[in-house]
């Protein structure tokens, strides 16, 4: 499998403060990989050390087998799109998309082809006369990712690039992004602080957290068999019910509940007892006549009912602890009353309680 | 270039180092080189030339001997704090008015303003003129029946700093009034919507919540008012050169005198470092308390 | 930014009433010191109307009985200073002759320094600027004398050039801050998109952020017009008597000792030597202040 982006132990410290610290990523040709974490994570560092509009500490950065580490922006075979569209607001839209080029010295030909290519697979033509100022925020995007498309180059970089966009918007042009990369194949790095953008779009998600990637996988695995504590609480909304308790022979058991984890697929064969969380997603309790073949069985003081449309999120007492559980929307619960609910072990996640990893 | 090795430091951003070239040579030889060069030489007994002839500090015992010096002190110490203190109250008292919603805002802030245009020179003439006891003011009022009436700064030394005075505040307060208003209007008009929900009177709410809200404001038009006052040296040149007597001499102008027409050059530098050094007691507290803060904090 | 809001609305709350008694006073009070603010100018306008004896015998606010412009002409170009009696014509054209250059040379020191300040930090150059910044506040007589001799070495001492260089170097502070702050606040993702798109830091100069700046080149060039042009104390070292500035020959004209004092004259030298930076101002009207308010709030 060749490699399109090849990161080696980079490190960027800025003063005394360690933004990325050895990080390792590979990424595959024709990737879509999302860069996903909260704000201050690392992850647009990183793209801007991709880009080289960082300069790293230590560590080097390969495009396509190449060692980029030190190269201009503009020679690294990189496009960039910015969350601010970053479109220069005195030249029109043809402006903005030839700039790279004749900067590039490309023949007048050429870039004319270019042009009209990029605004054809963006639908831009009729506004390619027109300034940024003029168009709307989802045209001025299009334009951003035009700006990059005519660069033909291997990797594309997006830096948050919905996040100014309104709600309806931001979906539609994120089915267009997808289809985009369907078309191009492009290689495309991603950054974003949006897990369902991230979900949605990735084919590997590599979630961030100080400068380190706490895990690199597909959106099922980040899912569905999160690596660490971190990111088991950071996918998902509403987020996983944690419970904290002693993993004994098999069993967990928080106060004096049992829970034998039947078909729970461990890491490394459990011989210790441990102190341990288990994760265990609202969507996956399941309530009323499922309830009968879930493996494990409990009731729920309802504590309050929020009706959200499409769910109804329910907010419980499992025991002395807090637990929340997502229904459907038809459901009708009241608070105060007794629910019986059901889970499956094989879908729930158990994490050390030290060291914080999956076990 | 070899992408995989790191660049040579030096060559790493050549054009904005070429670029600063300017700023880096200012810096170095004028604003540091400069000041160093005029605080060693004012250690020495340079006369019409600079020389190296080193006599501790006869130049400060001299200085701080010299009644002229003195006077400037005083002078300088009259007219900074009565300038400190009134342009800064009309200055936020005519922002405030201003801040009222009133119309005719924009005339009113061209009038205020438009004397901050002009140099300190042309400010100095024409307050001469209308404060000339002859012609001015002062016979003016006579003419309409109150003979007695004497108001004369500029050839009394008891008040000529008043005179000049009333020239320096018609100049600069109505940009420290411009200060004043932008930082008025920094501030998030809720505020004004809750003191008015609370009950609380229009004078208290500039009292107790706005002027402390401004505080960064003040403290900025604190200095540049400040700074202002310490180069005074066109104004009282072009309205009373000094006169009537010494009576309106100021340490700039000591400065210059001593350097360029006095031919006694360590008189001129050790006075201009004693500027420096009122400079930066005015400036370290401030800057301290500006930037200090952050730090720990 | 304090200029920005300057462009606001006014924050203070509404007067009630338009004759409440708080409105009156309001509005009395700034009328009272509009008056204040505006009799320098209009005791310059009157007199300089005003033949010598209608002076001698009138009143200083009293409105011309017969208006001559008499003055004015002399002023312009009779006016004596010591020997030469070529009038104020002389200082005004070495005034815009020092003008220009040191205009041009300031601004596109300063606006090429502040870019790369803002958009191009290398080791030290927040340093430089710090010191640059704190230069603004050291008083020039403790650097007036080191000039001197620096322009006495490069051979400028008392000419145009050697003002012109002393111009662009103290007008760097303020300007340098101005257009630092400026750059700054524009979207640092255009200079990345630039860079992404092979642009240079001249390219970047020329290209994208000169195009989004005019407003900060207009401020900065009102603010060093009304500030080269009332130049007095360079103008007073740095020059000889036949390259003087206009303010240091007006003032050599107004306080010259000898001959009978014509107030007309002197009026009229003042106002000419006014009307510059009073044409700047009342032409350039909010973007002086928002010249002065960015420069001096962030100062």
């Amino acid at each position: 499998m060749t490699y399109s982006v090849q990161i080696k132990q980079l490190d960027l410290a800025f003063g005394a403060v360690k933004v990325l610290q050895n990080l390792d990523l590979d990424i595959h040709e024709g990737e879509f990989l999302v860069l996903l974490g909260s704000s201050g994570c690392g992850k647009s560092t990183l793209l801007n050390c991709i880009a080289g509009l960082l300069e790293v500490t230590d560590g080097q950065i390969f495009i396509k087998g190449r060692n980029v580490t030190w190269a201009e922006p503009s020679e690294r075979g990189i496009g960039m799109v910015f969350q601010s569209y970053a479109l220069y607001p005195q030249m029109t839209v043809r402006g903005n998309l030839s700039f790279g080029l004749k900067n590039a010295r490309l023949p007048k030909a050429e870039i004319e082809k270019r042009v009209n290519r990029a605004a054809d697979i963006l639908q831009i033509q009729p506004l390619l006369d027109r300034k940024p100022g003029a168009l709307s925020g989802g045209q001025r995007q299009r334009v951003a990712i035009g700006r990059a498309l005519v660069r033909d180059v291997d990797v594309f970089l997006f830096d948050e690039p919905l996040s100014n966009l309104d709600a309806k918007l931001r979906v539609d042009l994120r089915v267009e992004l997808k289809r985009l990369h369907n078309q191009l194949q492009n290689t495309m790095i991603y950054v974003t602080h949006d897990q369902i953008e991230a979900m949605t779009l990735a084919d590997r998600i590599a979630v961030m957290k100080g400068g380190k990637i706490m895990q690199l996988g597909s959106p099922d695995e980040i899912y569905n068999r999160p690596r660490n504590l971190y990111v088991a609480d950071f996918i998902g909304s509403p987020s996983m019910n944690f419970l904290e308790g002693r993993l004994e022979g098999g069993n967990f058991k928080v106060d004096d509940m049992v829970m034998p984890m039947v078909g729970y697929e461990f890491l490394t064969p459990q011989t210790m007892d441990h102190t341990a969380v288990i994760g265990i997603r609202p969507e996956h309790v399941v309530t009323g006549e499922l309830v009968r073949n879930a493996p494990l069985q409990f009731d729920v003081d309802v504590d309050l009912v929020e009706p959200m449309g499409s769910d109804t999120l329910i907010y419980a007492k499992l025991g002395q602890h807090p637990f929340r559980i997502r229904m459907d929307g038809q459901a009708r619960v009241k608070s105060g009353e007794v629910l019986a609910i059901g889970i499956d072990p094989s879908r729930a996640s158990i994490f050390d309680k030290k060291t914080e990893d999956r076990l | 270039m070899d992408a995989a090795k790191r660049p040579n430091k030096l060559f790493r951003n050549l054009n904005s180092k070429i670029a600063s070239i300017p700023m880096i040579l200012t810096v170095l030889v004028v604003f540091v080189g400069g000041t160093t060069w005029t605080v060693v030489h004012s250690f020495t007994n340079s006369r019409l030339l600079p020389r190296l002839d080193f006599v501790g500090l006869d130049q400060y015992e001299r200085l701080w001997s010299s009644s002229r010096w003195m006077i400037s002190i005083q002078n300088l110490a009259i007219y900074g704090i009565c300038s400190l203190i009134l342009t800064l109250v009309i200055g936020f008292a005519l922002a405030a008015c201003l801040d009222r919603k009133i119309r005719g805002e924009a005339v009113f802030r061209t009038i205020f303003l438009y004397p901050f245009a002009l140099s300190f020179v042309v400010t100095g003439l024409a307050w001469q003129w209308i404060l000339n006891p002859d012609f001015g003011m002062q016979s003016v009022i006579r003419d309409f029946g109150w003979t007695s009436f004497a108001f004369d700064p500029l050839n009394n030394p008891d008040i000529v700093m008043y005179g000049i005075l009333i020239a320096g505040i018609w100049q600069g307060s109505g940009f420290i009034m411009v200060v004043m208003l932008a930082g008025l209007r920094g501030i998030d008009e809720d505020i004004w919507k809750a003191a008015r929900v609370d009950g609380i009177p229009t004078w208290k709410t500039y009292v107790v919540i706005i002027i402390p809200m401004m505080r960064p404001i003040f403290v900025t038009a604190l200095v540049l008012i400040a700074s202002g006052i310490i180069k005074l040296y066109d104004l009282v040149v072009a309205q009373t050169n000094g006169g009537p007597g010494l009576a309106s001499e100021v340490p700039a102008k000591y400065v210059i005198n001593y350097m360029f027409q006095a031919q006694n050059l360590g008189q001129g530098f050790a006075a201009s470092t004693m500027m420096l050094v009122s400079v930066i007691i005015i400036l370290i507290p401030w800057a301290y308390l500006e930037f200090g803060g952050k730090k720990n904090g | 930014m304090a200029d920005a809001a300057l462009q606001d609305g006014p924050r203070g709350p509404k007067p009630k009433k338009s004759f409440s008694r708080a409105n009156i006073f309001l509005y009395g009070t700034l009328l009272l010191v509009s008056i204040y603010y505006l009799l320098p100018l209009y005791v310059m306008i009157v007199t300089s109307l005003k033949g010598m004896p209608e002076i001698r015998m009138g009143n200083v606010f009293g409105p011309p009985m017969e208006i001559t412009f008499e003055p004015w002409v002399k002023a312009w170009s009779e006016a004596c200073t010591g020997i030469n009696c070529d009038g104020l014509q002389r200082g005004f054209w070495n005034s815009v002759n020092i003008l220009i250059p040191s205009l041009i040379l300031s601004i596109s020191i300063a606006s090429v320094n502040g870019y790369a300040l803002a958009n191009w930090r290398f080791k030290g150059s927040e340093t430089f600027f710090t010191i640059l910044i704190i230069g603004a506040f050291i008083p020039y007589q403790t650097m007036i004398y080191p000039i001197v001799i620096i322009l006495r070495e490069i051979g400028l001492m008392g000419s145009l050039g050697g003002l012109v260089l002393v111009h662009a170097v103290f007008g760097m502070p303020i300007l340098t801050l101005l257009f630092r702050n400026y750059f700054t606040s524009l979207p640092e993702e255009l200079f990345k998109a630039a860079r992404v798109d092979g642009a240079g830091f001249w390219g970047i100069y020329f290209r994208i952020m000169l195009p989004m700046s005019l407003p900060i080149f207009v401020v900065a060039i009102i603010l060093q017009v009304t500030g080269i042009w009332n130049d007095f104390l360079f103008g007073v070292i740095y020059t000889r008597p036949a390259t003087y500035p206009m303010t240091v020959q007006l003032n050599n004209i107004v306080n010259s000792v000898q001959g009978v004092r014509e107030y007309n004259v002197n009026m009229a030298a003042t106002l000419l030597t006014g009307i510059v930076p009073l044409v700047i101002y009342f032409a350039s009207g909010k973007l002086f202040v928002r010249g002065i308010a960015a420069g001096a709030v962030k100062g």
